[in-house]
């Protein structure tokens, strides 16, 4: 053994040497740490631990609910149904470990303009209207009661909700035409709009009711339906609320 | 030392199109520019002192070890980048004790590590060693008592010893290659391993940064060489300056062509990215890109390679133009680095947005500190150079 | 004789044996992170997302913020809002829904706009994500109910899992200088209430649940939407779905 190490080359002990001294101060400081800063499970337990105790600033509804019963009790039955408190009252988990602290309430246009401004990027019938000319001096709450927010008289049926729809068809060649002309709707679309949805007619028949040649209507423009774009639904091409509009550039006028 | 001056950084930009709102502070900083540009060095100079040991090249023997001690200068300092842009530098020392083992980062650390200790460190040692010895009788007191640290306390200056060194400079050196490989090619890796991002994401990309590295290395060493041999009031060695700007030349060739390859490829394959990618050479990297990477930092330089030899200048043109040509080619390889590093951070992963990216003179990751780190390592590098002189000395043992 | 001494050895053995396992249960007990009832490997969380119910009002975006002390400013957001304008061209026009500036700006769809809508966008809490790949300390991991979590007292800030988020869903918290996101209101969900997004959003566009329950509200989500998630090419296979995701969202 001590044969073998006399024949290494003096400058491979050396190094020799170094390294183990390296690795042996390498080990013993791996084994001197102590096991909370190496180990990966006891990092994320803590982590958990430290995430899970972090402060809630949202009661959520369920804990509105405990004491506010009556108001709830009206909001279940109106449109903000859905609506949870904190939606409007803002963060009110410290109102609800302690009841004198009062939870925010904003009453002014733009806690309701912030929903029900008109935006064309919104989807189709939900209600908005166009803050400028609804009302502009008043508050909402004035006529809306936030937990209940019927409208103060009975709107102009399907225009409460689908404004821009009806906007354009005031300006169509279609203006006459009630939406019931063309839609069929049960009356309880307007208690759960996405759940009870409008009827659209079903073949290009219904459009030449009006608009065949041989239709008995006087002020309408007529096309010959056996050559003019067979096979096609007819509101494929023609947007049915500006007729004369292409079915492109009409977004959101749906 | 984050808070206002990224506020700062935030808000000046100016964003085109659509970028995700958590993209308007740009993560990774000049320092992560500095970062692969120091440990490229590191690599290309190590590969032209491995060119003399293991394939042989007499002609490149002058700067055998100088390229030794520019690669350990420049390694030192290479963390130091990294180290500043961390936001908890003092829990570094976590990628050691608990690495992710899927991290490349991570197993990065380890192969630095590795690179430093078993190739370069000990090559340096192998190659000074009997040097070390008889310098450590020659002087007194303190560099008496640093010579015999450095080596090793070894006695031995026999000519069996000497041929043992030789031996393990050879193997240490073969292993060498492919560490300094892994090395460069390994932050190569670190970017193009990111699917998120298509600027990085690529499998040429750990090989585009090792070319990249060699060019940058040869490149520095021969500036190295050209300006100390004339702060000696030595003759500069023309064999060895030609050979270097031989081999220079052909890296730079080799580098240009997988870059030319990536291009052509991104080009051809015309994926998703192409537009917004497009948009971001034209209109953010232009002058990053086209001008001083391509044109000065490799057409130029090529160019006067290629005077150099069909005009077969005379020693005094050819050493004040190839002193140029490094000098373009450093700018070169540091604009490498900038258009990968803040060029894949200046548009939006929505594919729909670029931003700007407005450096800062002062602070951690400002013009200034960019500055001070650039010239670190060649302080360090005077300092290794005093201590262990790369050139021949009088009274040093003839190898 | 001696088996009496052995029978004694191994009777006291077996009783220390006794004794060190009931410390190392209470121990465990007691290192037991998640609040008391809740089980984390009875759920495994994920999110559905309903494009057509979003009216882009943005309570999310702040009620996030509020619930997780996220800094207020417009470059640090754990989840927030996305508007989408399709032009007849093919255009596309993109930007972030900023909720305290709605009625004071233009909305940019127009005449010639064919689609339009808004996109909520958030840590999608990925089954295979890459941000806990590359994260070189091992500080952010998956938990065992599916929720990505940032060990801010082992992150050194490098910033690598911001690169490698396809999603922009990171960013550098400024005030602990480590990373962070979303973490599906972890310290709420543990304890059986809704993430904040999910409780404030008025039209349900968010709906949060078990993935694997069939009693879950997730669901009739997952069986009546055809869904989607985002960069699907990327295989890091989301956990937020999206349903009537248009295909110009990146």
């Amino acid at each position: 053994m001590t044969g073998f190490f006399k024949r290494l080359p003096e400058a491979v002990v050396r190094v020799g040497i170094v390294f183990l001294l390296f690795i042996t101060t390498v080990s013993f400081a791996r084994w001197m740490i102590p096991a909370s800063l190496k180990n990966g499970r006891e990092h994320r337990t803590a982590t958990v631990k430290r995430e899970t105790a972090k402060a809630i600033h949202y009661a959520g509804a369920d804990a509105c609910t405990e004491c506010h019963k009556e108001i709830n009790a009206v909001k279940t039955e109106g449109y903000h149904r859905n609506l949870s408190c904190e939606t409007c009252h803002g963060a009110a988990k410290n109102h609800a470990e302690d009841p004198d602290v009062k939870a925010v309430t904003d009453k002014v246009r733009e806690a309701c303009t912030r929903c029900h401004m008109y935006d064309p990027s919104r989807p189709t019938g939900f209600p908005q209207i166009n803050p400028v000319v609804h009302n502009p001096r008043k508050q909402c709450v004035e006529c809306h009661k936030p937990h209940s927010p019927k409208p103060p008289h009975v709107p102009q049926e399907c225009q409460a909700c689908h404004g821009q729809i009806a906007r354009t068809k005031e300006v169509s060649p279609h203006v006459d035409l009630p939406c019931t002309t063309c839609h069929t709707v049960d009356v309880r679309h307007k208690v759960s709009p996405r759940e009870v949805r409008a009827q659209i007619p079903s073949d290009r028949s219904f459009c030449a009711k009006c608009h065949s040649a041989d239709s008995p209507m006087k002020e309408t423009q007529k096309v010959d339906f056996k050559t003019h774009g067979e096979k096609y639904l007819c509101w494929q091409c023609h947007y049915p609320h500006m007729p004369e509009l292409h079915t492109y550039g009409t977004t959101t006028l749906r | 030392m984050h808070t206002a001056a990224h506020a700062m950084l935030f808000l000046l930009p100016q964003t085109t199109g659509y970028i995700f709102p958590n993209e308007a502070e740009m993560p990774w900083s000049l320092l992560i520019v500095v970062y692969p540009y120091l440990t490229g060095l590191v690599a290309g100079a190590f590969i032209l002192a491995s060119l003399v040991k293991v394939f042989n090249v007499k002609e490149l023997q002058p700067v055998y070890r100088l390229s030794l001690l520019t690669a350990l200068a420049f390694l030192l300092i290479a963390p130091l980048p990294l180290l500043l842009h961390l936001g908890h530098p003092e829990r570094s020392y976590e990628i050691f004790l608990t690495p992710n083992l899927t991290s490349a980062m991570a197993m990065f650390g380890f192969v630095y590590a590795w690179y430093l200790m078993v190739v370069l460190l000990l090559e340096i040692w192998f190659t000074y060693r009997r040097e070390l010895i008889v310098w450590s009788q020659g002087e007194r007191t303190v560099m008496k008592v640093v010579y015999r640290v450095l080596s090793l306390f070894s006695v031995d200056t026999s000519e069996e010893s000497a041929a043992f060194d030789r031996k393990a400079i050879k193997v240490i050196t073969i292993v060498g290659i492919p560490s300094a490989f892994l090395l460069h090619g390994y932050v190569g890796f670190i970017f193009g391993s990111v699917k998120a991002n298509p600027w990085w994401s690529s499998v040429l990309m750990p090989i585009v940064f090792l070319f990249s590295a060699i060019v940058s290395g040869i490149a520095l060493v021969t500036f190295l060489y050209m300006v100390l041999t004339t702060l000696r009031r030595e003759r500069i060695n023309m064999a060895c300056l030609d050979k270097m700007a031989s081999f220079l030349f052909y890296a730079v060739i080799l580098d240009f062509s997988l870059e030319f390859l990536d291009f052509i490829h991104r080009l051809y394959e015309s994926e998703e990215s192409i537009k917004i990618l497009s948009e971001l050479v034209m209109n953010r990297l232009f002058f990053s890109l086209g001008v001083i990477q391509v044109l000065l930092g490799m057409f130029v330089p090529l160019g006067i390679m290629v005077l150099i030899r069909v005009l077969r200048l005379d020693e005094e043109l050819r050493k004040l133009l190839y002193f140029v040509a490094v000098i373009l080619i450093q700018l070169g390889i540091f604009a490498t680095r900038w258009n990968v590093v803040i060029g894949g951070q200046m548009f939006s992963k929505s594919f729909r947005g670029l931003m700007e990216y407005k450096a800062k003179i002062g602070g951690m990751d400002g013009f200034l500190m960019t500055l001070v780190l650039l010239v670190l390592p060649f302080i360090v590098l005077t300092v290794l150079i005093k201590v262990l002189p790369p050139w021949d000395r009088p009274e040093s043992v003839a190898r | 004789m001696e088996r009496r001494r052995f029978v004694k050895k191994s009777l006291t053995l077996l009783a220390e044996a006794g004794v060190l396992g009931g410390m190392v249960a209470a121990a465990n007990k007691s290192a037991r992170a998640e609040p008391k009832g809740y089980d984390a490997s009875k759920h495994y969380y994920g999110m559905g997302i309903q494009i057509d119910k979003c009216i882009g009002c943005g309570k999310c975006v702040e009620a996030c913020k509020e619930e997780n002390n996220v800094p207020r400013d417009v470059a640090h957001f754990r989840t927030w809002v996305e508007r989408y304008v399709i032009e007849q061209d093919g255009g596309v026009v993109v930007e972030r829904v900023d909720p305290g500036s709605s009625g004071s700006h233009e909305p940019i769809p127009n005449e010639n706009t064919v689609r339009t809508f808004f996109v909520p966008k958030l840590c999608n809490q990925c089954d295979n994500p890459p941000c806990v790949q590359v994260c070189p300390v091992g500080a952010t991991f998956k938990t065992e109910d599916g929720v990505i979590l940032v060990d801010a007292d082992r992150c050194i800030g490098c910033r690598y899992c911001i690169q490698a988020c396809p999603y922009g869903a990171r960013y550098l918290n400024p005030l602990t200088d480590t990373a962070d996101k979303c973490t599906f209101c972890y310290h709420r969900i543990t304890k059986g209430l809704l993430p904040a997004c999910v409780e404030v959003c008025p039209t349900q566009a968010r709906i949060f649940g078990d993935i694997d329950s069939p009693a879950s509200p997730l669901a009739r989500f997952r069986r009546m939407n055809k869904l989607h998630v985002l960069k699907p090419s990327l295989n890091t296979e989301p956990k937020v779905q999206y349903a009537d995701l248009d295909g110009e969202v990146r």
